[in-house]
C-alpha cells in the first residue's frame, strides 16, 4: 500500500529515461534548421520552466519576475567569457551561482509578503533589475553584449553552424532541472513546499520553516534559471536587455508550467511541448504581418487551457491512479 | 513528577480585548486535560499561546522546565507541542500518506524512514484504506483522523486537540473518543479544548474551566459538574445566546 | 533651484499621479471584491484610448465628448469579461490563484492582439485637440491644460466611485467583499455584484484611457507599461483600499516626478520602485491594507 510512491517514483524514473532518450534522437534524422531551432528553443523552455516549478508549481509562490535571474545568468557568463576569458561550461556554474544569490538576496525581504502582494513585488523587482541593465555601460546598456565566434569549441560552447550540439548541452540542462525537481519531489523539501504550498499555518505547526523553505526553493529556482540564461546566451551570441530581461520573459518562462500544470514533474515539459511550437510557429506564419493574430491566438490559448484544464495539461495524461488528478 | 506543561500567569489582549487574563495552570504528564468554557472565554487564544502562534503579552508557558512562549510555532513543534485546528487543515492536494510525512519529517530526515513512521500512524488512527487517496476527498471526520495523525507524526509530547468531536454524529464522536483514549495509552499527554461540556468530562481526568479570559475553576469531571459558577456561565451562556 | 522649480515639479507629479489614482482605483475595486488582480487592466485603458482614437479618427468628435460613450463601453466589457472568463476562473477547484492570474494575462496578451490587428502596431496620437498645448500659469507654475483636465476629470470620477460607495449597491458591494457566502443568505445576488464591481473597474480604467488619450500616445504596448505602476499603485496602497489607491497614486507621481527632475529621467521608475518596496517592506499590506 505504502508503496505506491514508490512505484509511482520508479515509474517516473523509468518514463523519464525514455522521454530523454527520445529527445536526444528527435533532431538528428531532422535537417531543416529552422525545426531544428524550435527543438532546441522549446527543450531550453521545459527545462527553465520546471525551474520555475520548483518555486512557483512545488512551493506555490508565484514569481513573475524571473526574467531577473535568466538575465543575471546570461549576462554573468557572458562577460566572464568576454572580458576574462571563462569558458561558458564554467562560467555556467557561476551564472547558477549569482543567480541563484540574487533569488536569496530578493526572497529575504519578498517572502515577507503573501499571495498577491508577492507576485506584484517580483514583477517590480524585475522591472528594476530591467531598468538598471539598462541604463548600467559596463554590461553594454541598452546596446547589449554580442560574443563573437572564436572557433568551434565544447569548452566554449560555440559551434559555427551546427545546431545538434546546442540541443545536447540545453538537453542536458532540463535533463538536470526534471532531475532535480524529481530528487527534490520525495525529499524533506519536497513535502515542506508544498505543504506551505498548500496550508501554511498547518505547515508551521508542524515544524516546517516556511521561510527557508521559501528561501531553498528560490534559490534553487533562480540558480536553475541563471544556468539556462547563460546557455541561451551561448546559443543566440547576443544579449540586451530587451531580450533576456524584459517583463514579458518572465511569464514566457512561467507559463509552460502553470499551463502543463503547476507541481508536476511533466507539467513543464508538456506546457513547452504545446505552447512554443505554439507560438513560433503563429509568429513565423501570422506575426510577419505584424498584424497581431499570433498574439491573438497565442492568448486565446492561454486563456483556453487555463479554464479548460486548471490542473494543467499533464491532467489530460491520466496514466496514474485517477483520484490523483481531482476533477476541476 | 514535575509537570509536563507549566502555564504561569499568562495574558494576552487583541487589540481592546482581553482574551487571557492572568491564567495559571499545570499540565501533568500523561493526563488528558480538558479546556472548556463557553465562546469567546479564551480557549482558543490560550491554545494557540502553548502552541506558539500566538506570544502572550504577559507570562510564561514551560514545557519540561523550557520555556515556549515566543518561540514560534516551529519551536514549539520541535520541541514537543503537535496540534490540530478548529477548522481543518488539511493539505488538499496530498495524498494521506504524504499529509502525515509531512509530520513525520520533523524526527525522520531520511524519506523511507519518514514514509516507515508515518505508515504506522496512519494505521494507528485507522486511515489505512485512505493512505493513497488525496486528502481534499476524505469526508469530515476522516480529515480530523487525518490531522491527529499528522499531528501524531511529529512524536509529539504533548498534543494540543482544537474542538476535534464537535459537528461529528454520536457514532463518529465515539470512535474519535477511541482514538483520544489510544493516542493517550501511547503516553502522549493531551489538552483537548471543547465548547460543548457533555462531549469532555467523561474523557478527561480534569478539566480546566475558562470564563471571560480567566480561569474559573479547576478540578475533576465530578467536581467541574457541581460546581455552580460553572452552571451559572454556561446556562448564561446558552441564554444569552 | 527655485521654489518655482520644486512646484513646477511637484504640480507635474500631482497630475500625473491623480491619473495613476483613477486606474489603480478600478483594480483595487475588483481585487478587494473577489480577489482576483487582474492583469489586463492596463490593456483595458488602452482599449478606451484606441476607442477614443477611433472615433476622433473617423468625424473629429472632440473627446472630451466622448468620455460618458467611452466609459459605457467599458463598463459592458468589463460585465462580459466577468461572465465570459471570471465567473469561470473563480469556480475551479484548485489553483484557482494561478488559473486567475493567467487568464487575465491571456486576455492581455489577446487584447494587445486585437488591437495590433485592428489598428497596427504603431504609436497613434490625437492631434490638434484645443486644449493641446495650452497652459495657464499659477504664481510661476505653468500647468498644461490637457493634463489639468485629465486629473480634474479621474479625480471626478474617483469622488464618483465613492459616492457609489455610499449608495444602497455600495452597500452591497462592501458586504459582498466582507463575507461572500453570507452575502446569498440576505438576498444578494454574487455573481450581480461581481459584474457589476468589474463593470465599475473597467468603467474607471476607461475614464483614465480617455483622458490620457488627449496627452498620451497610444500603441499596443501602451497598457502594459501603465500595468506595471497600476499594480505598484494599488500594492503601495494596500488591495481593495480606494483611500490607498489615491494616496499612493498621487505619491507616485510625485516620486516619479522628483526621480526624472533631479536624478535621470530614464531611471524615474526606479526611483518609484525603490519607495513602493521599502513602503512594502514596513507594511507589508500597502499604507491601508486589510486583506
Amino acid at each position: 500500500m505504502a508503496n505506491a510512491i514508490v512505484k509511482r517514483r520508479r515509474q517516473e524514473l523509468v518514463v523519464g529515461g525514455v522521454v530523454l532518450a527520445g529527445l536526444a534522437l528527435l533532431p538528428v534524422p531532422i535537417k531543416d534548421v529552422y525545426t531544428q531551432n524550435l527543438i532546441i528553443i522549446t527543450v531550453l523552455f521545459a527545462g527553465l520552466a520546471q525551474a520555475w516549478n520548483i518555486l512557483g508549481g512545488y512551493c506555490g509562490q508565484i514569481s513573475l519576475g524571473h526574467a531577473l535571474y535568466f538575465g543575471i545568468g546570461s549576462y554573468v557568463s557572458t562577460l566572464l567569457y568576454l572580458k576574462l576569458g571563462i569558458p561558458p561550461t564554467l562560467g555556467l556554474f557561476a551564472a547558477g551561482i549569482v543567480a541563484g544569490a540574487a533569488a536569496l538576496l530578493i526572497g529575504w525581504p519578498c517572502f515577507r509578503l503573501s499571495g498577491h502582494y508577492y507576485a506584484i513585488a517580483t514583477v517590480v523587482v524585475g522591472e528594476i533589475g530591467y531598468l538598471l541593465f539598462l541604463n548600467w555601460d559596463f554590461v553594454g546598456g541598452a546596446t547589449g553584449v554580442f560574443i563573437p565566434f572564436k572557433g568551434e569549441s565544447w569548452a566554449e560552447l560555440q559551434f559555427k553552424t551546427a545546431k545538434l550540439p546546442y540541443h545536447f548541452v540545453v538537453l542536458a540542462f532540463a535533463a538536470a532541472t526534471w532531475l532535480a525537481a524529481f530528487w527534490l519531489e520525495g525529499s524533506r523539501w519536497g513535502f515542506a513546499w508544498r505543504a506551505v504550498k498548500d496550508d501554511v499555518v498547518a505547515a508551521r505547526s508542524l515544524g516546517v520553516n516556511i521561510f527557508a523553505s521559501k528561501m531553498a526553493a528560490a534559490a534553487l529556482s533562480g540558480g536553475f534559471t541563471g544556468m539556462g540564461g547563460a546557455l541561451y546566451a551561448q546559443y543566440v551570441g547576443y544579449i540586451d536587455p530587451d531580450s533576456v530581461l524584459a517583463g514579458h520573459f518572465s511569464i514566457l518562462i512561467a507559463l509552460p508550467a502553470v499551463l502543463g500544470g503547476v507541481g508536476t514533474l511533466w507539467g513543464p515539459l508538456i506546457g513547452a511541448a504545446v505552447l512554443i511550437p505554439a507560438s513560433e510557429l503563429s509568429r513565423s506564419y501570422l506575426g510577419g504581418s505584424g498584424r497581431g493574430v499570433d498574439l491573438m491566438l497565442y492568448g486565446g490559448l492561454i486563456v483556453l487551457v487555463a479554464l479548460a484544464r486548471p490542473q494543467g495539461l499533464v491532467s489530460l495524461f491520466n496514466w496514474r491512479r485517477k483520484s490523483d488528478v481531482p476533477a476541476a | 513528577m514535575s509537570p509536563l506543561l507549566e502555564i504561569r500567569s499568562v495574558s494576552k489582549r487583541f487589540g481592546g480585548v482581553a482574551a487571557n487574563i492572568d491564567i495559571s495552570f499545570d499540565v501533568r504528564r500523561g493526563e488528558i486535560l480538558g479546556l472548556i468554557g463557553p465562546n469567546g472565554a479564551g480557549k482558543t487564544s490560550l491554545f494557540n499561546a502553548i502552541a506558539g502562534e500566538v506570544t502572550p503579552d504577559s507570562g510564561e508557558i514551560m514545557l519540561n522546565g523550557q520555556r515556549l512562549s515566543g518561540l514560534g510555532p516551529v519551536a514549539c513543534a520541535a520541541l514537543g507541542v503537535a496540534r490540530t485546528f478548529q477548522v481543518v487543515r488539511s493539505f488538499d492536494t496530498m495524498t494521506v500518506l504524504e499529509n502525515v510525512m509531512v509530520g513525520a519529517f520533523l524526527r525522520h530526515r531520511a524519506p523511507a524512514a519518514a514514509m516507515r513512521a508515518a505508515t504506522d500512524i496512519i494505521g494507528f488512527c485507522g486511515l489505512n484504506g485512505r493512505i493513497d487517496r488525496p486528502a481534499w476527498g476524505l469526508s469530515p471526520p476522516e480529515k480530523r483522523r487525518l490531522e491527529v495523525a499528522r499531528a501524531l507524526a511529529t512524536e509529539p509530547q504533548l498534543l494540543l486537540l482544537d474542538e476535534m468531536l464537535t459537528g461529528l454524529t454520536p457514532t463518529e464522536a465515539q470512535s474519535g473518543v477511541q482514538l483520544i483514549r489510544d493516542v493517550a495509552a501511547r503516553g502522549v499527554t493531551i489538552i483537548m479544548v471543547e465548547h460543548v461540556m457533555e462531549i469532555v468530562l467523561p474523557l478527561v481526568e480534569r478539566a480546566v474551566v475558562l470564563n471571560l479570559g480567566q480561569i474559573l475553576t479547576i478540578g475533576t469531571s465530578a467536581e467541574i459538574v457541581r460546581n455552580p459558577a460553572v452552571i451559572r456561565a454556561y446556562l448564561g451562556d446558552r441564554y444569552a445566546a | 533651484m527655485t521654489a518655482a522649480h520644486l512646484l513646477q515639479v511637484a504640480a507635474g507629479g500631482l497630475l500625473m499621479g491623480l491619473v495613476y489614482a483613477l486606474v489603480a482605483a478600478g483594480l483595487s475595486l475588483i481585487f478587494g471584491l473577489m480577489d482576483v488582480v487582474n492583469f489586463a487592466h492596463g490593456e483595458l485603458m488602452m482599449l478606451a484610448m484606441y476607442a477614443v482614437f477611433a472615433i476622433w479618427a473617423i468625424n473629429g468628435t472632440d473627446p472630451l465628448l466622448l468620455l460618458p460613450i467611452v466609459a459605457v463601453l467599458l463598463f459592458g466589457i468589463g460585465i462580459a469579461i466577468y461572465h465570459g472568463l471570471i465567473a469561470r476562473a473563480l469556480s475551479v477547484q484548485f489553483n484557482r490563484g494561478m488559473v486567475q492570474i493567467f487568464v487575465t494575462f491571456g486576455l492581455a496578451i489577446f487584447i494587445r492582439g486585437a488591437c495590433q490587428f485592428v489598428w497596427g502596431g504603431d504609436f497613434k496620437s490625437i492631434t490638434g485637440h484645443w486644449l493641446a498645448g495650452r497652459t495657464i500659469e499659477l504664481g510661476g507654475v505653468f500647468l498644461p491644460l490637457p493634463q489639468m483636465a485629465a486629473s480634474a476629470i479621474c479625480l471626478a470620477a474617483f469622488a464618483g466611485l465613492l459616492a457609489i460607495g455610499r449608495t444602497e449597491f455600495g452597500r452591497a458591494l462592501e458586504a459582498t467583499r466582507e463575507d461572500r457566502d453570507a452575502v446569498a443568505l440576505i438576498g444578494i445576488d454574487r455573481n450581480r455584484i461581481f459584474a457589476l464591481g468589474w463593470g465599475l473597474g473597467a468603467g474607471a480604467v476607461g475614464v483614465a484611457g480617455v483622458m490620457l488619450a488627449g496627452f498620451y500616445y497610444v500603441g499596443p504596448n501602451v497598457g502594459a507599461s501603465f500595468a506595471v505602476i497600476a499594480y505598484v499603485t494599488v500594492a503601495l496602497g494596500g488591495f481593495g483600499s480606494m483611500l490607498g489607491a489615491l494616496v499612493a497614486g498621487i505619491l507616485i507621481g510625485e516620486v516619479e516626478a522628483f526621480t526624472a527632475a533631479f536624478w535621470e529621467p530614464s531611471l524615474k521608475q526606479v526611483g518609484v520602485f525603490a519607495v513602493y518596496l521599502a513602503v512594502l517592506m514596513l507594511r507589508p499590506r500597502g499604507l491601508f491594507g486589510r486583506l
